[in-house]
């Protein structure tokens, strides 16, 4: 394996750890304020497919992102609805929610572009397209830092650089601010917060709605970015990634990074290799798939540490019995 | 257990018969979904086809997941609908499950392979012979004598496909290099197009020029990135020039329309057996339009169709990797 194949599996890894990324820090806003969600996947679907139509009608990407992210909190605000306002379980919220995205989609696509519930292929304007950092085509040929820099680091659409500068912008948010303790008391102790004279419905409901704001962006990424077009059930998974990943990195955002950077390199490293030969042994690319699974179940049987999670998740709070 | 079966039998089919006259046709499409933009639309193109030409009417339902399957094929049964034709591979098992429950209705399998039983026409396709000449096409094209594939879910008959395109471009030349790639090795491989764009990315900074793609809505995918970074890309089942024109070398025509059509007009008539659709009736072939008509020069046309007619006339034997699981020109 030489340096550029390095620097292209390495490209990839960030191309796949996006989405992944963008979802989990979704997760992550949710489950910190005690709020599960398993409609990672639905809402990003959701957001691919709006994002994806709007930027085909109106030709502008931008515009797409915006409505890809009002479709992901629309279906937010309905999972806050059931889980928040009327204490429903939220388990069978976000599982509702996936099945409502899978079939809408599809079925909004076919009545209104009657292409077989895809979009049309978006071309130009309607798509973001990569970004050249400054001085990537003169740097190019300085050795080892040239290519890192001008293969590696330049050449993402805008997304993907929002999506690195939402992990630090999380931490202050939940670590710096005071809107980031309260969140975070929500999520373990909601009565205390309540106690305090502050909202636990609102707070909740302010979690649920970044986690719509992060997912919508995700959706784009994948419908508007990386693809040219909303194919069915294109999220393929990856809400249910994130997740993993969530737990993997015990709901930290920097954390939340590696652990997606992980998982993105996995799935690099299987699409280049089909099979790994190292000496004798020929590793399966079906192991390299199932490979962030079996390091979730191996952090949650706590080999690895805990992963504690967030200890009023899943639970409606109720103000009085 | 038995009479919970009977009831929900009996109900089925007193909603479904409701709904319709005995004896219509049933389509059912696979998990790629009706409009796929190759395989299963081609199915569905056949059968409006039929519809257009007859003003018959038939039935259908798109797969959603794996538990539907027998399901779908016994509420049919139990209306009364046949023939019954499915698409896909995966059909096999169910079918053979459910055939020998319903004597008199006749199960179509298109790919499928379902072995002993009378009602179960097999319908099946040299998709060999067809790679065969689309891969012939690549490797004239390709000016780095790399050529990429890329397979859907990773199963025999995606095989199949992978190893009779290499035969081909080994028969053009010996020395190029074939880069092979699968998707995944669950349905959902057949359905996402960002692997497929990151595995064309894999493909072409190995030095691919030209990549073919047998993978349902991941090709999709393949064809957008083999577009966007301008190397060519060769589509499959349907005609998918026209999704870039200009960008996409050819496609690998598998007739699954003209099965479809064929069946849906024998109607009732339509009995047990096997049916092969190869090179000599069309049921595959490379397509030309005017899409690529830039692409191909003249002499390439000569050459595709020279080999074409030695397979016809058995001259060439193209390998079928199903009938004795390797290839010659191909590791997996």
């Amino acid at each position: 394996m030489d340096f550029l194949t390095i620097i292209q599996v390495l490209d990839s890894t960030i191309r796949l750890a996006t989405p992944l990324l963008l979802a989990c820090l979704a997760g992550l806003f949710s489950e910190r304020a005690g709020i599960f969600d398993i409609g990672l996947e639905g809402k990003m679907l959701a957001a691919a497919f709006f994002s994806a139509a709007f930027a085909a009608t109106t030709g502008s990407a931008w515009l797409g992102l915006f409505a890809g992210v009002c479709a992901s909190m629309m279906l937010s605000g309905l999972h806050g609805l059931a889980s928040i306002t009327f204490r429903g379980n939220q388990l069978i919220s976000g599982v509702a929610i996936n099945f409502l995205a899978s079939g809408m989609t599809v079925l909004i696509a076919q009545s209104w572009f009657r292409q077989g519930g895809r979009t049309p292929s978006l071309t130009g304007d309607a798509r973001f397209t990569s970004i050249e950092l400054p001085f990537a085509d003169t740097l190019q040929d300085v050795p080892f830092l040239g290519p890192i820099y001008s293969e590696l680091l330049s050449g993402h659409s805008v997304l993907v650089y929002l999506a690195f500068l939402a992990v630090p912008a999380s931490y202050w948010l939940l670590y710096s601010t005071r809107f980031g303790l309260r969140l975070r008391a929500v999520g373990e102790n909601p009565a205390a917060v309540d106690t305090a004279g502050i909202s636990v419905i609102g707070m909740r409901f302010a979690a649920v709605a970044i986690c719509g704001i992060l997912c919508g962006i995700a959706g784009a990424y994948l419908s508007t970015s990386l693809q040219a077009g909303f194919v069915k059930e294109m999220t393929a998974g990856r809400g249910f990634i994130a997740l993993a990943a969530l737990i993997f990195a015990k709901w930290r955002p920097w954390y939340a990074m590696m652990s997606c950077l992980l998982f993105g390199f996995l799935q690099a490293v299987s699409l280049r290799y089909q099979n790994i030969q190292i000496g004798d042994f020929t590793i399966p690319v079906q192991l390299m798939d199932a490979l962030p699974y079996i390091l979730t179940v191996v952090i949650l049987a706590g080999f690895v540490g805990k992963a504690i999670p967030p200890r009023a998740g899943g639970e409606p709070y109720v103000k009085e019995r | 257990m038995s009479f919970m079966k009977s009831l929900m039998g009996a109900a089925a089919s007193i909603a479904l018969v409701a709904g319709a006259a005995a004896a219509d046709p049933a389509l059912i499409y696979d998990l790629g979904g009706k409009f796929d933009k190759s395989f299963n639309e081609s199915a569905f193109n056949g059968a409006e086809r039929w519809a257009k030409e007859t003003g018959g009417k038939y039935f259908e339902i798109e797969m959603q997941s794996e538990a539907q399957r027998e399901q779908a094929l016994r509420r049919f049964a139990e209306a009364g609908a046949n023939p019954i034709i499915t698409t896909g591979f995966a059909f096999s098992g169910p079918i053979g499950d459910v055939a020998g429950d319903y004597p008199d209705t006749t199960f179509v399998t298109v790919d499928g392979w379902v072995p002993d039983a009378p009602n179960v026409l097999i319908v099946s396709f040299t998709e060999h012979e067809g790679s065969y000449l689309v891969g012939m096409m690549a490797a004239l094209k390709s000016e780095s004598d790399t050529v990429g594939f890329i397979g859907g879910m990773d199963v025999p008959l995606i095989r199949k496909f992978a190893c009779g395109y290499a035969q081909g471009v080994k028969a053009v030349n010996p020395d190029a290099t074939i880069i092979s790639n699968m998707t995944g090795t669950t349905p959902s491989a057949w359905n996402d197009p960002v692997k497929g764009s990151e595995l064309a990315k894999a493909q072409i900074s190995q030095g691919a020029d030209v990549i073919y793609a047998a993978a349902g809505g991941t090709g999709v995918g393949v064809l957008q990135t083999a577009a966007d970074e301008g190397i060519l890309s060769i589509g499959v089942d349907s005609n998918q020039n026209p999704l870039h024109p200009g960008k996409v070398l050819t496609s690998m025509l598998k007739r699954v329309d003209t099965a479809v059509y064929n069946v849906l007009k024998a109607g009732d008539d339509a009995k047990g057996g096997y049916l092969s659709f190869n090179l000599a009736d069309e049921g595959v072939d490379y397509a030309m339009d005017e899409n690529n008509a830039d692409l191909v020069s003249a002499e390439m046309q000569a050459t595709v169709d020279a080999a074409k007619a030695k397979i016809i006339s058995g001259e060439v034997v193209v390998h079928d990797y199903t009938s004795d699981d390797s290839c010659p020109a191909l590791s997996f």
